[in-house]
């Protein structure tokens, strides 16, 4: 049942306890059950809402920044990206493969409050080697929704 | 002048759908929501897309062989072999079309001589007693009930035979009623069949699309039918590809070899591109008709737990993408029903007659839609109701 849940929740966050079960023929108290269970497993880490601020008349920039560090001992990567999150101008970090070591996702009011984070707080941490930042000029897709265009029905009614 | 027109095509009624389509366009209003389109609301899977793209830029715009590529009537006999149990030669028993459609109108015009007559259960979709009449067939229709779970009953189909009786259309799962047939149901049917010598159209276009716990299963699969049954089928549904026309019928040799001349010489052949595309649609697309078929089948549930709790009467259709509830208790025609539906609460579904007289109080409601969308759709349908 996990695996049905998640990949309803993965597209709807916002569907009621009650349709979820409906959509999957399930009893709606061991459905949120089972949901309460998968939030605190952390399987489910939360819920969020994908915004296109440029529509939404907020000023926001956001940017990928590449982050090379020299690994901690003892810790490896974990705890020089503990030092990177703890920031909540951090909305992601993950660690990859390839030329750098993590990528670092920021949202800021302006490009410029960005570029300040990354001169006074991101590459003064000990062990940060280097930073690349990128910053996103344009959305086409996110996290599989379509931020630019309406969703349209591209079917014609025949019989 | 002289009367330029067939008598027969001009006595052919216009489809009730189209009617009420019609109406729909008429209102021209963006607030309108639909739950009235009869095809897949996903994209053709990318990969098939991109074979298309590729026989277009390797250039092969070329006809095929009458009958279809062969490679292409492999994977399709490959395929039927998996899926139903029945062996069909390439070469001599696989016909490729335009559409299930086509294969439709073809098996017809092969198998009956004027004053035949053919037994079409309803509701069904709204070309085979069209299709019959064009042929000089007499079609027969019977009318199923909504207590049987709209599938035909061999008491039923004994009451329609006449010793004029040739052909018998079976469709399931079926548009518009969602219904499905099993093999003790089928079982029951083959037997009236061959006691009598008769043949069977089985209409499998929705076969991909059962949300039983047992497999699909055809007609043709029961000892002693393969060589009394075409079986259509095609990608439209399945596969998402309604505007590739691609189809297909399956059956006895001595058929299609006659169904091929009506093919040949009205079509051709069939679209080369879709017949490329449709090669990589049997090679790799099972996960993507999993993955449409898992998504319709939550929709189904969805909408049944709604009606459930609007007191909509539905039987718990296990084919297609369609839901037939029943709306009789608010004391309107499927007509009216929809009608009102349309102009107080926007919402477009089919009155259930559009399908024969059978369907007379009901709706068909397709589910080929995003779950936001019947979500939205049935809130008006509920508040519809309330002002009953």
């Amino acid at each position: 049942m996990r695996d049905r849940i998640l990949t309803v929740l993965e597209k709807n966050a916002r569907i009621s306890t009650e349709d979820l079960a409906g959509v999957l023929g399930e009893d709606v108290t061991k459905v949120s059950e089972e949901v309460e269970r998968m939030e605190n497993e952390k399987i489910i880490c939360g819920y969020h809402t994908i915004i296109n601020w440029d529509k939404g008349g907020a000023e926001k920039a956001d940017a990928f920044i590449e982050v090379k560090v020299t690994p901690q001992k003892g810790w490896g990567f974990d705890q020089m990206a503990e030092r990177i999150y703890q920031f909540p101008e951090v909305s992601s970090i993950f660690l990859i493969s390839g030329s750098c070591d993590f990528i670092v996702f920021i949202e800021g009011k302006s490009m410029r409050e960005i570029a300040m984070f990354v001169s006074d707080k991101l590459s003064p941490i000990e062990g940060v080697l280097s930073t690349t930042t990128q910053f996103i000029l344009k959305k086409y897709k996110q996290d599989g929704f379509l931020v630019e265009g309406p969703e349209r029905d591209k079917r014609t009614e025949i019989s | 002048m002289r009367d330029p027109l067939n008598s027969f095509i001009e006595a052919i009624p216009p489809s009730g759908i189209r009617k009420y389509f019609d109406m729909v366009a008429e209102m021209d209003d963006p607030d309108v929501l639909s739950l009235g389109v009869g095809e897949p609301d996903f994209d053709t899977p990318w990969h098939v897309r991109g074979v298309g793209i590729n026989t277009l830029t390797e250039g092969k715009t070329f006809y095929t062989s009458n009958s279809g590529l062969m490679e292409l009537r492999r994977e399709i006999s490959k395929y039927t072999r998996d899926k139903i149990g029945v062996e069909y030669d390439p070469a001599t028993q696989v016909l490729i079309t335009v559409g299930g459609s086509e294969a439709i109108d073809g098996c017809i015009r092969t198998m009956l001589d004027p004053g035949d007559e053919m037994i079409i259960p309803e509701p069904c979709f709204v070309s085979y007693k069209p299709c019959a009449i064009l042929a000089g067939a007499v079609p027969v229709t019977i009318d199923l009930k909504a207590e049987n779970e709209f599938r035909l009953t061999p008491d039923e189909l004994e009451a329609a035979i006449t010793p004029k009786t040739k052909l018998v259309l079976l469709t399931y799962p079926n548009n518009p009623t969602g219904a499905i047939m099993e093999k003790e149901d089928l079982e029951k049917i083959a037997k009236v069949i061959i006691d009598h010598d008769l043949f069977v159209l089985s209409d499998e276009i929705y076969s991909a699309l059962s949300y039983t716990e047992k497999p699909f299963v055809s007609i043709a699969s029961l000892p002693g039918m393969a060589e009394r049954t075409i079986i259509v089928n095609g990608f439209s549904k399945a596969f998402a590809m309604t505007g590739w026309r691609l189809g297909y019928a399956l059956g006895p040799s001595r058929v299609i070899k006659q169904m091929m001349k009506v093919h040949q010489f009205a079509i051709m052949c069939s679209p080369t591109i879709s017949q490329y595309a449709a090669i990589e649609a049997l090679r790799n697309g099972e996960d993507d008709v999993q993955y449409m078929k898992n998504e319709y089948n939550m929709r189904r549930k969805y909408l049944l737990k709604r009606f459930a709790e609007m007191g909509i009467p539905c039987f718990n259709a296990m084919g297609a993408f369609y839901l037939f509830p029943c709306i009789k208790k608010f004391g309107m025609s499927s007509d009216q029903f929809a009608e009102r539906l349309l102009n107080e609460q926007k919402l477009a579904v089919v009155p259930g007659n559009a399908f024969g007289r059978s369907g007379e109080g009901f709706l068909r409601i397709s589910y080929a839609y995003s779950l936001k969308s019947l979500e939205k759709s049935m809130d008006r349908l509920e508040k519809f109701i309330s002002t009953l």
